[in-house]
């Protein structure tokens, strides 16, 4: 089927739009709590309980519960607003890029190190499909371990549902 | 008559700001990042600014999803750093300029920039980060801040255009203004960068580039990119870039390059800078 929306040709993203906001309101609002430091410990000390306090959906909570953070954006969470939540996991933006890229830390790293991921081959999703994975380094810093397959492909999965 | 002579545009990182506050900047990793802002370091304790407009994004700090302004001027005394989840920056209070401020409010919105105005915002590492890599650590930030925040959390942000001509609209607000006053302008974010999903990191040096040539040769093309040639070319958060044309806007049609710098990483980013002059 063609894609109506150009934004959505674009692999591997998710574009905050309304019908993302819409949908992640109380999600993000959730997060938006956290920057409070007696919600953080209320969270921490009751995760489910603590989100029965906004009117999410039963999917939403459980993608919280999992830290599922491909699954989390496809529901309508915003970044910026996802920090907060892993900031209180003590984790930092890299840290959850490479999980949402389904890379290791010392991957992602050394991808950044050399020059990150490149343009060529990420434009479209015409050009990723589920047996290829994405260019992911420069060709320089392609003779490391290969990336997991398994776990980048039920990335995609997730972020196509 | 108050005058703005130069723009500098910078990216935002908060892992620069993380490196500062813990005294990082010496390692391996940070080293060359800020070995390049020290010529910029060097040009902005000689221009001396009186009064800096800055050109920033808010990440869900002061503004959640209840309220969304498009433009936000901020016309207080003052504003603190806001805590982002684990404590404010260890960072001045940023001292405003609320006469000059109240006066661009009013002369853009008659002008038909409808801007909301602000009196009471906690600042982010979008606005202080720049602030640090551009001054230090000093105890006091050596001037007044008017601090200009821009959507570009929820899409669609403004077009590049509008912020290129609300650029236009501040430095007319400026030049009418009644006091002796040199203004330098700061457009912030960017450059090329992703956080999020499995296209995370994507980086686009030639994208980078062309956008750093074109601030000087080309700045009208510049405001024509679309909102799709952003998130596509240079990643979803790399659309910060509208940003600089506000800088941009305000500046003399034709400018001169006094300084530019790119590195890639700062964590996740590309990190540019640049400096123009009126000539």
């Amino acid at each position: 089927m063609e894609n109506r929306n150009p934004f959505e040709d674009i692999p591997g993203t998710t574009l905050f739009d309304a019908q993302r906001s819409r949908q992640g309101y109380h999600l993000n609002m959730f997060c938006m709590s956290l920057m409070k430091a007696e919600n953080r410990t209320a969270f921490k000390a009751d995760e489910a309980g603590y989100l029965q306090r906004f009117p999410m959906t039963a999917q939403q909570r459980d993608a919280v519960l999992q830290r599922d953070w491909n699954g989390l954006l496809a529901l309508g969470a915003n970044i910026y607003f996802l920090a907060k939540l892993f900031s209180t996991d003590g984790l930092s933006f890299q840290h959850v890029a490479a999980l949402m890229t389904g890379s290791t830390q010392a991957e992602y790293a050394q991808m950044m190190r050399s020059g990150g991921r490149p343009i060529d081959g990420n434009r479209s999703k015409s050009e990723w499909n589920r047996e290829a994975l994405p260019p992911a380094r420069s060709a320089a810093a392609c003779s490391g371990s290969l990336r997991p397959a398994g776990k980048l492909g039920e990335a995609l999965d997730k972020h196509r549902g | 008559m108050a005058r703005i002579v130069a723009g500098v545009a910078t990216s935002h990182v908060p892992a620069i700001g993380a490196a500062i506050d813990l005294g990082k900047t010496g390692e391996e990793y940070w080293q060359p990042l800020f070995r390049g802002y020290e010529p910029a370091k060097q040009w902005i304790a000689q221009a001396k600014p009186d009064v800096i407009i800055l050109v920033y994004n808010d990440h869900a700090s002061a503004f959640s999803l209840e309220l969304i302004p498009t433009f936000a001027l901020g016309c207080a005394a003052q504003f603190a750093p806001a805590d982002e989840g684990w404590g404010p920056r260890p960072v001045p209070v940023v001292q405003g300029h609320p006469e000059l401020a109240w006066h661009i409010a009013q002369a853009v919105i008659l002008d038909e920039f409808d801007l909301t105005i602000v009196n009471n915002m906690a600042v982010d590492h979008g606005l202080t980060v720049p602030l640090s890599l551009m001054f230090g650590q000093p105890r006091q930030w050596p001037c007044p801040v008017i601090p200009l925040a821009v959507n570009v959390v929820q899409y669609p942000p403004p077009t590049g255009n509008r912020c290129y001509n609300l650029g236009k609209a501040i430095r007319r607000a400026v030049e009418s203004f009644d006091q002796d006053l040199k203004v330098v302008v700061f457009g912030t974010g960017g450059m090329s960068h992703q956080l999020q999903g499995p296209r995370a990191g994507l980086i686009n040096r030639q994208f980078d580039t062309r956008f750093l040539d074109n601030l000087t040769a080309d700045p009208q093309q510049l405001a024509r990119i679309p909102h799709l040639e952003y998130v596509r070319e240079a990643g979803s958060e790399g659309i910060e870039l509208v940003m600089w044309l506000v800088m941009r806007g305000a500046l003399d049609e034709k400018v001169r390059e006094v300084y530019r710098f790119y590195h890639v990483p700062a964590s996740n980013t590309a990190v540019g800078h640049i400096i123009l002059e009126n000539e």
